[in-house]
């Protein structure tokens, strides 16, 4: 175990060391989002009744921050480990895959919290919201960041460089996020959209998070728990397989 | 004695590319091995596969008995790579990359022997500083302390003196000497010969591929490299009864080869009663460069046959 524990601090210290760019940077942008929107949205929107915009923004927000903070450590550490040659200080030792697996899933679930955390109380500080079902919430804040810690994985193994990786990051994942209703309830959509949506995993998390806060959501709970969980062990056992079988690693 | 490290028919193609051919080599625990070959021979590669880095298309390898494959962790522990490649990680400090590393290989509180590496390396004062502002002569100290962490039994080097100082070369290969009569097994690469020459007492040539030459280094320098001797004769003409020992005409010049150093005597005699006297004489002790050069020579015109 003392492999797994050391690969796990290395990938908190790599992160927290350049903490202006991991943490504080997507901090500020996030809540950059939460000022425009609830600026101009809060006197015209009202998703949920009783409650506000802004408040119905910012368990969005969070979700969001947290999903592409978890990606972005999982993968920007191990493409600039494979793109730097350093890679290798990670297969010389006896670590088994699943160590490998575990560490950076971890660290990446850590920076997403820490991300979201920051977003969250600092969106509270702007409009305080309610806390209804704060194991839901944690629930589908842990789910969300393992799956895209393991979509991190996944990706950098597979990118042959930096302008691969990106492409899955502005491609894949960020319209992932913005079309899963950080900004607006699926209801709010034309029924074409609103079928759509629902194929994309992202929403539920986001849904569920949401339901966290303030008990109400488009699915229930314990679907949307299921779907996402199906979702995020998809993704694991992928992960684990590539990384088993050492695909782009140990050629 | 269970070998070192035993590699048997291995083969590793790249696509097309068929980068090593059947390789069998076994080294013997407590040896100081070189592996030698021109660039592309297949030394990183072969390398690679014992280190678990690469895989074999066919062929099997073990490390201190232990299958790189089927038996990966305890090869892994077994074994200290020095990498071809100056990599470093530009977030950490020399200190942190070495306690990383102990800890990969699941030792907890291993300072004590980390500061003696350091010592041992003339890293003592770079500990805290970022790998990234090293000079590349540190770097690679670094990436050889970082293959120590573990005291591993057997150590690979794979060209650990590229683009270090002369000074440096002595310093780093005295404390690898040292190591090696402590009983780590040793196996290394590189480009100077005469490294090769005077620290390892057994020597592995390999060509596209293949082993050409396998034997121990003193073995190496008798059978291939005779003593030579270069003349610089008045009148500048060679009797023909010496004709067949040249095997270089220079300017001015002839470079006879000759059996041992008592064959001296043979050719000045034959000089003398061709009435032919010598200018300049110079004898010419045979090194592994010279054997190098032979075998990979001959193994051109056998490819070319
Ligand atoms: N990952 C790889 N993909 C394709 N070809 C490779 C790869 N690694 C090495 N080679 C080729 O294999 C041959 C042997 O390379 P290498 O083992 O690095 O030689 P050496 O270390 O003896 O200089 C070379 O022709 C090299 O181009
Ligand atoms: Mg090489």
């Amino acid at each position: 175990m003392t492999g797994l524990w050391t690969l796990f601090y290395k990938e908190l210290l790599r992160f927290w060391k350049v903490g202006l760019q991991t943490i504080l940077s997507p901090l500020v942008t996030t809540l950059l989002y939460l000022l425009i929107f609830s600026h101009v949205l809060e006197a015209h929107v009202q998703v949920y009744p009783g409650v506000g915009y802004t408040a119905f923004l910012i368990p969005g927000l969070v979700m969001m921050a947290m999903l592409q903070n978890a990606f972005a450590n999982s993968s920007s550490s191990l493409i600039q480990s494979k793109m730097s040659g350093n890679i290798v200080f990670l297969l010389l030792p006896p670590l088994a895959y699943w160590e490998f697996f575990a560490a950076y899933v971890a660290a990446a679930i850590v920076r997403g919290l820490v991300v979201g955390f920051g977003v969250g109380l600092a969106g509270w500080w702007f409009t305080p919201v309610a806390l209804a079902h704060p194991l839901w919430m944690v629930a589908f804040a842990l789910a969300g960041c393992a799956m895209l810690a393991a979509a991190g994985i996944i990706t950098a193994l597979w990118a042959g460089g930096y302008d691969q990786m990106a492409a899955v990051q502005n491609f894949i994942i960020m319209p992932l996020t913005f079309l899963s209703g950080v900004f607006y309830s699926i209801h709010s959509l034309p029924p074409f959209w609103q079928a759509l949506s629902r194929y994309n995993p992202f929403f539920y998390l986001i849904d569920g998070f949401r339901y966290g806060f303030f008990g109400v959501s488009d699915v229930s709970p314990a679907l949307g728990l299921a779907i996402v969980g199906a979702c995020c062990l998809a993704l694991s056992l992928a992960t684990l397989a590539l990384l088993k079988s050492g695909y782009k690693l140990r050629n | 004695m269970t070998p070192a490290i035993e590699i048997s028919e291995v083969h590793k193609r790249f696509g097309s590319l068929h980068a090593l051919r059947g390789v069998d080599l076994t080294v013997e625990q407590g040896e100081f091995f070189a592996l030698l070959g021109p660039n592309g021979a297949g030394k990183t590669t072969l390398i690679n596969i014992l280190a678990g880095l690469s895989r074999a298309t066919q062929g099997s390898s073990r490390v201190m008995g232990h299958d790189v494959v089927a038996d990966y962790r305890d090869a892994r522990r077994t074994l200290g790579v020095v990498p071809q490649e100056l990599v470093y990680d530009a977030f950490f400090t020399v200190r942190e990359m070495l306690r990383f590393q102990s800890g990969y290989f699941g030792l907890r509180k291993n300072d004590a022997w980390i500061d003696e590496l350091l010592h041992n390396l003339g890293l003592t004062d770079k500990a805290d500083i970022y790998t990234r502002l090293l000079s590349g002569g540190m770097k690679r100290r670094v990436l050889v302390a970082q293959a120590l962490v573990h005291k591993p039994p057997v150590i690979v080097l794979d060209e650990p003196t590229a683009g270090v100082d002369v000074e440096l070369r002595q310093n780093l290969w005295e404390f690898i000497r040292r190591l090696n009569r402590a009983g780590h097994t040793i196996v290394l690469t590189t480009h100077y010969l005469e490294e090769a020459e005077t620290l390892c007492s057994r020597i592995a040539m390999l060509k596209q591929g293949q082993v050409i030459a396998l034997d121990t280094t003193h073995n190496l320098l008798s059978a291939h490299a005779a003593t030579q001797v270069r003349l610089k004769l008045n009148p500048n003409r060679l009797p023909e009864v010496l004709r067949s020992l040249l095997v270089a005409e220079e300017t001015g010049c002839f470079r006879l080869v000759l059996k041992d150093y008592s064959g001296l005597e043979g050719v000045l005699a034959s000089l003398r009663e061709a009435n032919v006297a010598v200018d300049e004489l110079e004898v010419s002790k045979p090194d592994l460069e010279d054997v190098f050069l032979q075998i990979m020579g001959r193994a051109d015109k056998e490819v070319a046959r």
